[in-house]
């Protein structure tokens, strides 16, 4: 059966627990920082390390990025609730239970709506809790990295009690041959969403946002089938392949008459595949109970409608806004937006820039040297000011396309504004007629062959002398100038 | 002169304010005071010579200056003392320093209280007599071949052997108060969130209290004003001015209780308490009539019910505790020879570590919190204890304080009761409903039966924790005080 047979026939539902690691300076429940990438275990304390004796104690901050993005969510938060200790053993978790939330979660029953194909989908929001990060295990002297063959097997603390929030969607059925694509249409909003609270990176390749996609099939008319579990999906493309698979895997299985077995699924991203991992068939028991070392959270009434009125414009809305400002398509916008660059954009303009000026730098150049060093954007080296200050640069002549990207080389070097790039490192457009003359005459009497086939009216060929003058003058001559200039003293214009 | 391990700590704080002795004297006095009698009593677990001494020799430079300054001071060995072995008296945390000290130590550093070292209890503060520590069980100095009570054994014995002047315990259902009584010392659970948890190893979280120990009400009281107060690293400590115990056990000892009401717990009645503990009670009872209070019986249904609630609660609270003990960080691991797995590893490092007591309160515990078993033990035991707080409460509204003997019986001889776990949880039978409440209460020596001592046990509303020791005080000056024989 082809996916769309497929659909024809069987109706998926998806549903979707995102993990989102707060932003906050330091951790859950002690004052240790967040850094990431910092040297193995350094920090840590008696209580994220669990010695014995030590007591956690909330993050306030933790809490206020909860309710934020409970609020953004359309979620209603609630008066009263509690952390839960979840009890399981894992060699990177200190206190080997997870302090969590379980049945008295701190926001409820919101949506949020995304749109594909032109058609709006509200996916229902079960619930948002807070809970905290494990560590991580590093198996050192295999080949592979993995358990398997290592010697010994290291533990990193550094991220265990980082704050994070899971964000659970309701089942969504009725999606059909769509759901794919709306499951990472969901993620992409979530994304935007909790990017615009500035309560977290949401970094996907990082590991800062992760999502676990649910599945199921059932038959038209008929009860929802067993789901599947597909864990730690860690790009928008996997979510949506990951719901694909899941789907043409799951109809092959029915077709044959076979059977859907609770379990965990582990997304494959070179083939695109999910692959068994534990079978739930034997579910932890988890003994959750109320966490006894927290006092309960009661977020007063007037703090959470302070964090409301603070919420800044949905992402949705904004876009919509800047899309008209700058005239582009939604597809652009949507590639913007995934860049992280719409603020950037927007701060370029209001700096003095065009819209397409802001976006080309942004989007080109810029937005390429962040891909190559893996980092967000924002941290790439320029700021709006500088970028709008180079656009300003070219509009005014004074810098030609390929001067203004080794300007900007300079910029992220932190040489400095582009005008004292420009100045320092000499790349000014030449513009000077004396100068572009003798060096035009220079090219000709250094290509008498090409100069005669020129005099004789193959023009095509000036292309070359042009070339010439630019090496001459290192790029900084006015390429259009120089062809006009050169043709003219040929005796051909 | 005068043998210094004799005096009380509130006379020792001030001869040693007046310079009359020096704090370095009065610490060596009781160090060597353990040397000389601690093979016999076992109190201790480990001795910080030169820990105790550096910090008498600060107080006698006059860096620090308190109203405890320079009174030495023995710790229940489940509290975190930084540099120094803490152990609980588990093998799975044998010879293990804690980088850190406990706020409670802190404070007692802080106030110039001169640490002796560590003291014996019942591994991770699960039991009635001391006999389950890892280490050995302490004697009770009355009768060496008795329990000294527990878990907090070792801290009461060594207050009664004369090795300290103070002691630290901690009280989950009554390990303060019941090695207090049996060994004719004071011992006070104040109110949960009075004294900071932290640095205490959990045994049982929303029970758990760290609280003073002493000879005297009134150095009890001094104790418990230098440890109490609010610790913002303890979430649940209560931000509240500390009550003034000190003034009130010092207006107790004046002997007047006009006017207040003590309450008697009817269904305490019938609980087989030993007819020497009984009669110690009553006649306790009418010294205190005579001293202007007077008795009124009140109702609390549900306490008998709080043994089995607490052996739900703490036991599954336990269970989740302890899982951090996994031979992964820190203290035993056991079996790590390359050939096993990390499961195999942490199941014999736990097989190695934990005692009988706490492997069975441990499985008690994962089995309370089980799913399709929550609602049935866990779930049921919350609600008793919910009720529990209500008998409480109504009772609060028409007396002042509640009274009971402490223990249903004096200090049993060793290995009588480990046969039987249930005969052993019956010591805390009348010290569990106070923990399940949250609210404080003291153990008073009221007497002696068989020439054993017997404990009064006042409980107040929380935050009241000045109330019971004004009564304490005024008992106290009724009934004398009692010598055990010399070592």
């Amino acid at each position: 059966m082809t996916y769309e047979e497929i659909l024809t026939k069987y109706e998926p539902v998806i549903g979707l627990e995102t993990h989102v690691e707060l932003g906050t300076n330091t951790k859950m429940f002690c004052g240790c920082k967040t850094d990431f990438g910092a040297e193995p275990n350094t920090q840590t304390c008696p209580v994220c390390l669990a010695l014995p004796g030590a007591l956690p104690v909330m993050n306030r901050a933790a809490i206020a990025a909860t309710i934020q993005i409970g609020l953004a969510l359309n979620c209603d938060i609630a008066e009263w609730c509690r952390m839960a200790r979840k009890n399981y053993f894992y060699p990177d978790m200190p206190k080997n239970f997870q302090t969590s939330q379980y049945d008295e979660p701190l926001c409820v029953e919101g949506y949020v709506d995304v749109v594909v194909d032109g058609k709006e989908y509200r996916i229902g929001i079960e619930r948002v809790h807070i809970e905290e990060d494990t560590g991580k295990t590093l198996h050192v002297g295999g080949a592979t990295g993995r358990i398997h063959g290592a010697t010994e097997s290291l533990v990193d603390y550094n991220r265990a009690g980082i704050p994070l929030v899971e964000i659970v969607t309701k089942p969504v059925p009725g999606l059909g041959a769509l759901a794919p694509e709306v499951a990472k249409a969901y993620v992409a909003e979530l994304r935007d969403i909790i990017r615009s609270l500035g309560v977290s990176d949401v970094r996907m390749e990082q590991g800062s946002m992760r999502c676990d996609v649910n599945t199921s099939l059932n038959l038209p008319g008929e009860e929802w089938g067993t789901r599947t579990e597909t864990k730690n999906v860690n790009s928008l493309r996997s979510v949506e392949r990951a719901v694909r698979s899941e789907i043409i895997r799951q109809a092959g299985i029915l077709d044959d008459g076979g059977k859907i077995f609770q379990e965990t699924r582990h997304f494959q991203e070179t083939t695109g595949d999910t692959r068994s991992g534990r079978s739930k068939e034997t579910a932890t028991d988890y003994r959750y109970f109320p966490e006894p070392d927290l006092v309960p959270i009661a977020p007063d009434r007037a703090w959470v409608a302070e964090l409301k009125a603070a919420l800044p414009e949905k992402p949705s809305a904004k876009r919509a806004r800047l899309r008209e400002d700058w005239g582009i398509s939604e597809i652009d916008m949507q590639s913007v937006a995934n860049a992280g660059a719409v603020e950037l954009i927007e701060e370029t303009i209001a700096a003095g820039a065009s819209p397409a000026g802001a976006r080309k730098w942004w989007m080109g150049e810029l937005a390429r040297r962040a891909n190559e060093q893996d980092i967000e954007l924002a941290a790439v080296g320029a700021t709006p000011a500088q970028v709008a200050a180079l656009q300003k640069l070219v509009d005014d002549g004074k810098l030609n396309d390929k001067l203004a990207r080794q300007v900007l080389e300079g910029v992220v070097a932190g040489e400095g504004d582009p005008a004292a790039v420009m100045a320092a490192r000499g790349l000014e457009v030449v513009n000077d007629t004396g100068a572009l003359t003798k060096a035009v005459d220079e090219a000709i009497a250094a290509n008498p062959d090409i100069a005669a086939k020129i005099r004789d009216g193959k023009v095509a060929a000036a292309g070359a002398l042009v070339g010439a003058v630019m090496k001459t003058t290192r790029g900084q001559a006015d390429a259009k100038a120089v062809r006009e200039l050169l043709l003219e003293r040929l005796g051909v214009s | 002169m005068t043998d210094l391990t004799r005096l009380s700590a509130a006379s020792l704080a001030s001869k040693i304010a007046s310079k009359e002795v020096s704090a370095v004297e009065v610490t060596t006095a009781h160090l060597d005071r353990i040397a000389a009698v601690d093979e016999r009593v076992h109190a201790f677990l480990h001795v910080d010579r030169e820990g105790a001494l550096e910090a008498a020799r600060k107080v006698d430079n006059g860096e620090i200056t308190g109203p405890l300054a320079g009174v030495p001071i023995a710790v229940k060995d489940v509290v975190t003392t930084k540099g120094v072995p803490t152990t609980a008296a588990s093998k799975i945390l044998e010879g293990w320093k804690p980088p850190y000290d406990a706020t409670i130590v802190e404070r007692l550093k802080q106030a110039g209280m001169p640490i002796l070292g560590k003291t014996n209890m019942d591994e991770f503060a699960m039991g009635s007599s001391t006999e389950y520590s890892a280490y050995g069980a302490t004697n009770n100095p009355w009768d060496l071949g008795r329990i000294p009570g527990g878990s907090g054994g070792g801290s009461s014995a060594a207050l009664a052997a004369f090795e300290a002047p103070l002691a630290i315990g901690t009280d989950t259902g009554g390990s303060i108060r019941q090695p207090g009584a049996v060994t004719g010392t004071v011992g006070a659970k104040p109110t949960y969130g009075g004294t900071s948890r932290y640095g205490l190893i959990a045994f049982s979280s929303s029970l758990d209290t760290p609280g003073p120990c002493g000879r005297t009400v009134e150095d009890t009281a001094l104790l418990h004003s230098v440890m109490a107060g609010y610790d913002p690293r303890d979430s649940t400590s209560i931000n509240a001015p500390v009550p003034d115990v000190v003034r009130a056990a010092q207006i107790g000892k004046n002997g007047d209780l006009s006017g207040v009401k003590l309450g008697v717990v009817k269904e305490f009645a019938g609980d087989g308490s030993e007819p020497g503990v009984l009669s110690s009670f009553h006649e306790s009872l009418e010294k205190l009539v005579k001293l202007g209070a007077e008795i009124v019986e009140v109702s609390c249904p549900h306490f008998q019910y709080a043994l089995p609630a607490y052996y739900l609660i703490a036991p599954s609270e336990a269970s989740s505790n302890l899982a951090r003990f996994d031979g992964v960080r820190y203290g035993l691991r056991a079996g790590d020879d390359g050939s096993r797995s990390l499961e195999e590893v942490m199941s014999l490092t736990r097989e190695a570590g934990f005692g009988p007591e706490v492997k069975r309160r441990i499985i008690i515990g994962t089995y309370a919190l089980s799913s399709g078993y929550y609602d049935a033990y866990y779930g049921q035991a919350q609600k008793v204890r919910t009720l529990i707080t209500r008998d409480f409460q109504s009772a609060f509204e028409k007396v002042d304080v509640l009274v009971s003997p402490t223990t249903p019986f004096v200090a049993f001889p060793f290995g009588s009761r480990t046969s039987d776990p249930y005969q052993m949880y019956l010591a805390d039978l009348f010290t569990i409903p106070t923990n399940l409440y949250g609210g404080p209460a003291i153990s008073v020596p009221c007497g002696l039966s068989e020439g054993l001592p017997v404990g009064f046990q006042i409980m107040a509303p929380t935050m009241a924790d000045d109330r019971m020791y004004r009564v304490a005080a005024a008992l106290e000056s009724a009934v004398g005080s009692f010598t055990p024989p010399e070592l």
